[in-house]
């Protein structure tokens, strides 16, 4: 029974998450209008909200097109792996300390950096099976900008659990006394500035650079194979703006409301942060991106790695 | 070993940044540009052959079609063209407010230009903020001439008529109240000269605003400084004009050099850059546009002390005013004259060209004394602009191609015509 009932309770968490990722869509036109002197979509129910709702129905009642060049395999399975990756991570991140699936699982954090590397096929895959040239291209800079901006994600990440000795996100932000913004602000940068890369939002969303690319790696894609896709990316917004807070923020900790509210305030101010450097920032050229992530995060993110190990042992053996 | 082929790919017709129809095939050396080549005549309406079919009046709303971003600075080449092979002179208060609303035009175009930029190289918001801007002037255009591009607002002799007495107001609707209604008539209970004053005074905070946003932003400059450089010598041997021109170091503008209608008494600056990249040329064009926003005011006063004709008293070539039409029996016949014949204009050839935004505008027009031109030729300034295209982006990457296509403002109605 109790099986039948985690079941159930996936399956929820999963529509929860696919409406949250609904919304934000929704949220991100909002916010942009409201930034951009506009007044975005305001007409289909209070504010607008229905719009997302519309959005999801037009998503899901579109023909679903494959393209004749396309390799059909491939170009079905990738918009589900970037879902999957995406959607699977939720499973180690606590809402607070006694609401998640497997928050204290004690490789918790290496499940998030390997299904991290999960989505690059997903995109890779997408874009190659498309068989178009644009696609190509955007799968190509998406390889190029994931890997490259996974490496100093995860250094950041190392020196975090330097300090907590913990491998779960739960454990990792139980240990933060103080939220570990104050004691790695170089690692909060890296894994922000990386954390953003990953989610291929602007600056950084060279793969598809409309302007450039048409639509990058799903220029093929329509209907809900392109929305999972979309959800996709907008859920693994939710999971670094989550992840950020978790670490870096202080999670659940925080005065007077409960822990979950303070951790979704928290990811909510970082997600507004997002629209707003959408609405303001150009956007690099791909060999400026990669020199940012190879001779500016990397570097920085290992001298930050050995700074912490050095003073973590100085406490510990008592040079300090 | 296999052979290594270069990778072809075709951007556009149908490409976001493609500005309308360029067809531009792309040899790629991975993101590097190897060859660039732009392929045009996806918009071409032959309106070259067109005018030599309809009489001088009916061909110049064709010239709003043309750079259909810079609509009334196309007008006043063609007029001024006429105008010369009529050998009439026009009232200095038709003068007055064609500079005027050149400079207006110009306005119109560099905003367009610097939001579809700022997009293209990936910074939104700007475009959103430019159009709030367009907005005012397109305003300004429907005032005057009833339509908010395709204005047909310049005639042989002047022009239509004078600035109206009153700005149209913004009228109830169930989704604004009354409140914000007041809000959006605020500056438009006077004349159009009081809107246009009002505009002048707050244009240059918006320029301000836009260039927080990217003149020393760091992605943007690594993203225009140093791309598609153009020496002045190879900008005028590949018939470059305008900001394209200016930006490359050569100070070369008509208003200047060969000064028409009243830009003579007006007192402005010609911006000029020193790199010739694209970042210059963002620069020129900024700086362009707080010039043209000085010289619409300078009019603007001019325009307020020196009431007149604003089209030239030659029933022959401009109809007669619609009251003496009521009771004047000559004046209905000049007027049915004129509006099914046209006006016969003097055998000769003639070349008339403004300082459009995009840089010159020419019309080379050949009159056999018939009422409709022989033969006319456009000098599109976007044309020899996007022949560049291959020397600029060579070498350059994907990425670089979009932000030099959009630093050459090309408009596809003037390159296909």
């Amino acid at each position: 029974m109790s099986v039948l009932w985690t079941l159930l309770g996936m399956i929820l968490t999963i529509f929860l998450l696919l409406g949250i990722a609904g919304f934000l869509v929704f949220a991100e036109r909002r916010v942009l209008a409201l930034l951009q002197n506009r007044w975005g979509p305001n007409r289909l129910g209070p504010l607008g909200v229905g719009q997302a709702l519309a959005d999801a129905l037009k998503l899901l009642t579109k023909a679903d097109f494959l393209p004749s060049f396309a390799d059909p395999w491939l170009y079905r399975l990738a918009p589900l792996l970037v879902a999957f990756s995406a959607l699977a991570a939720f499973a180690v991140i606590p809402l607070s300390p006694d609401i998640s699936w497997a928050g204290d699982w004690q490789i918790g954090l290496l499940f998030i950096l390997a299904l991290s590397s999960l989505h690059v096929y997903g995109v890779f895959l997408g874009g190659w099976a498309s068989g178009n040239k644009f696609a190509l291209y955007g799968a190509i800079r998406a390889v190029a900008q994931l890997v490259s901006y996974e490496l100093p994600m995860g250094l950041s990440l190392l020196a975090i659990v330097l300090l907590s000795g913990s491998l779960s996100l739960g454990g990792m932000t139980s240990a933060q006394s103080l939220p570990y913004i104050l004691l790695q602000p170089l690692g909060f940068l890296i894994f922000t500035i990386a954390g953003i890369a990953e989610t291929e939002r602007l600056p950084f969303d060279l793969p598809e650079a409309e302007s450039e690319l048409v639509a990058g790696y799903h220029t093929e894609y329509g209907g809900m194979p392109f929305g999972f896709f979309f959800l996709g990316e907008y859920v693994s917004l939710v999971l670094t703006a989550m992840l950020i807070s978790l670490l870096y923020l202080g999670g659940w900790h925080g005065p007077w409301a409960p822990g979950w509210l303070w951790l979704l305030g928290k990811s909510a101010l970082l997600i507004f942060c997002f629209f707003w450097l959408r609405a303001t920032l150009p956007r690099p050229r791909y060999d400026q991106l990669l020199h940012l992530g190879w001779r500016w995060l990397l570097p920085l993110a290992l001298v930050n790695l050995m700074g912490t190990a050095l003073v973590a042992a100085g406490l510990r053996w008592g040079w300090l | 070993m296999p052979e290594i082929n270069n990778f072809t790919m075709n951007f556009g017709p149908q490409h976001p940044s493609a500005h309308g129809v360029l067809r531009l095939v792309l040899e790629l050396d991975g993101e590097v540009i190897e060859r660039a080549d732009p392929h045009i005549g996806l918009l071409h309406r032959a309106t070259e052959k067109l005018a030599e079919h309809k009489t001088y009046l009916q061909n110049l709303p064709y010239m709003d079609r043309l750079d259909y971003v810079s609509m009334m600075c196309n007008e006043h080449a063609y007029c001024r063209a006429v105008e010369k092979l009529l050998g009439v002179e026009i009232p200095i208060r038709a003068q007055y407010i064609r500079t005027m609303f050149d400079e207006i035009t110009r306005i119109l175009n560099h905003l367009l230009w610097l939001g579809a930029y700022a997009l293209d190289v990936g910074a939104m918001s700007v475009f959103l903020y430019c159009f709030r801007e367009r907005e005012d002037l397109m305003d300004v255009y429907e005032a005057v001439s009833g339509a908010r591009m395709h204005a047909a607002y310049y005639r042989p002799g002047g022009v239509y008529r004078d600035l109206p007495e009153r700005m149209p107001q913004y009228e109830p609707s169930p989704y604004r109240d009354a409140r914000r209604l007041a809000e959006l008539n605020a500056n438009r209970q006077g004349s159009v000269l009081d809107f246009i004053e009002d505009f002048t005074r707050r244009f240059p905070g918006y320029v301000d605003e836009y260039e927080t946003l990217l003149t020393d932003n760091r992605i943007w400059k690594q993203r225009t400084v140093g791309i598609g450089v153009v020496s002045p010598e190879r900008a005028i041997a590949l018939g470059f004009t305008g900001p394209m021109l200016r930006a490359s170091g050569v100070a070369w503008d008509l208003r200047r050099s060969e000064p028409y209608a009243a830009y003579a008494d007006l007192d402005f600056d010609i911006p000029v850059g020193k790199e010739g990249d694209c970042y210059d040329r963002y620069l020129v064009r900024v700086a362009e546009m707080r010039q043209s926003n000085r010289i619409i005011a300078q009019c603007v006063d001019w325009l307020r002390r020196n009431p007149g004709p604003v089209i030239v008293d030659d029933y022959k070539i401009a109809p007669p005013p619609r009251e003496t039409m009521k009771t004047s029996m000559e004046a209905l016949i000049h007027h049915f004259k004129l509006f099914t014949e046209g006006m016969a204009v003097p055998p000769g050839e003639v070349y008339a060209a403004v300082e459009a935004p995009k840089g010159e505008f020419g019309i080379y027009m050949v009159s056999d004394g018939a009422n409709k031109p022989y033969r006319m030729k456009i000098r599109a300034p976007g044309f020899p602009h996007l022949a560049a295209m291959d020397e600029m982006a060579r070498g350059h990457m994907i990425a670089d191609v979009v932000a030099i296509l959009a630093t050459m403002d090309i408009v596809f109605g003037e390159i296909d015509r």
